[in-house]
């Protein structure tokens, strides 16, 4: 749909990327056209560090279907980890 | 030889709004002659390979055709980089994207080879930006609006300071034939936004051609993507070619007669 609409979210990470791991400060997220995929529509994440710049960046464009299917599974691996390291989990909270 | 085809594709330097240099995409044919010019305005994404294919299917069949970087001002790196940047930032602002479409029809029309003549085509985002520039800037001869979305825009809230102004409520000022060509199955623009857009241009008695395919929504000239639909593919390119013939090449012997 060729639109404008990004969601911004802060975040703590890290990312490899063209020129190996680099921090990440950032996530923008958006669903329209790819640059790559040969879909008509995805589920693009850019990762970037705005704090340098925002000029690296690791992309990934999803379809819808398997972008909630990864969701659902990070949500999955979050539960499970945490449930197998309690400390950490209500050290998050 | 009865039948030569040449054609040369290089990336050259325009100066865009505000007298900004960047980089466009520039084909031309390589035989002997004036060709008149095309400017291509790529989609949101960026500026991307398949723009450049389509610069070079106008070279293809007798323009000097043009495509500049809309987002040169971000520096070096690939598009795709630039793109995400520019997205993650708003986007760019439409008096830049119509400033620096005048400086590539400027480009154009300084070149040995140029009729004098311009049409202007865009896809997706860039057909909302050829249909900015039909109805603001001089000079157009002919525009072609691929499925080009927001045109209408329903939500004020979509308006902004890079966005000041709904395409359509500038359609009184255009002053060159227009075609338009949409896929019937597209979200943006709706069918029905077409049809609201389409009876602005009857209600204003502009000079306008639009033609829409069933069976193909957004994008469906983009080879790259599943939205491709070859037959409607097709037929939409004839039209784009014979819309061109008739607006901007009367005069000029060397475009190829489809």
């Amino acid at each position: 749909m060729c639109s404008y609409i990004v969601e911004k979210t802060a975040l703590v990470g890290s990312a490899k990327g063209r020129k190996g791991w680099m921090r990440i400060d950032t996530a923008n997220v958006y669903f329209d056209h790819p640059y790559y995929s040969t879909l008509d529509h995805v589920l693009a994440i850019d990762f970037t560090n705005e704090g340098e710049g925002g000029r690296d960046r690791v992309a990934i464009e999803l379809s819808a279907e398997s972008a909630r299917a990864l969701i659902e599974r990070i949500q999955a691996a979050l539960a499970s980890g945490e449930a197998e390291h309690p400390s950490i989990a209500v050290a998050a909270e | 030889m009865s039948f030569y085809q040449g054609l040369q594709a290089e990336t050259v330097s325009f100066r865009g709004h505000n007298g900004d240099q960047g980089e466009a995409y520039y084909a031309r044919p390589t035989r002997a002659g004036k060709f008149p010019g095309v400017v291509i305005i790529h989609h949101l994404p960026g500026w991307d390979e398949w723009i450049m294919e389509v610069v070079r299917k106008f070279a293809h069949h007798g323009y000097a055709a043009i495509s500049h970087h809309l987002y040169f001002r971000e520096g070096s790196g690939s598009p795709d980089d630039i793109g995400a940047r520019v997205r993650a930032a708003g986007g760019v602002a439409d008096a830049q994207v119509v400033g620096d479409t005048a400086g590539a029809m400027a480009w154009l029309r300084a070149q040995s080879n140029a009729t004098g003549k311009i049409g202007v085509i865009g896809f997706c985002s860039g057909g909302r930006h050829t249909y900015l520039a039909a109805c603001t800037l001089p000079g157009i001869d002919a525009a072609v609006d691929c499925w080009g979305g927001n045109v209408i825009v329903d939500n004020p809230k979509d308006l902004n300071d890079k966005r000041p102004v709904a395409p359509i409520d500038l359609t009184e000022k255009l002053n060159c034939p227009l075609l338009g060509i949409f896929g019937n199955d597209d979200a943006n623009p709706t069918a029905d936004q077409v049809n609201r857009t389409e009876a602005v241009l009857k209600k204003l008695g502009k000079n306008y051609e639009f033609r829409r395919y069933n069976g193909a929504g957004h994008a469906f000239f983009n080879t790259a993507r599943d939205a491709y639909r070859p037959e409607q593919a097709a037929d939409g390119w004839r039209k784009v070619f014979d819309f061109y013939r008739r607006t901007l090449a009367s005069s000029a012997a060397s475009v190829a007669a489809e």
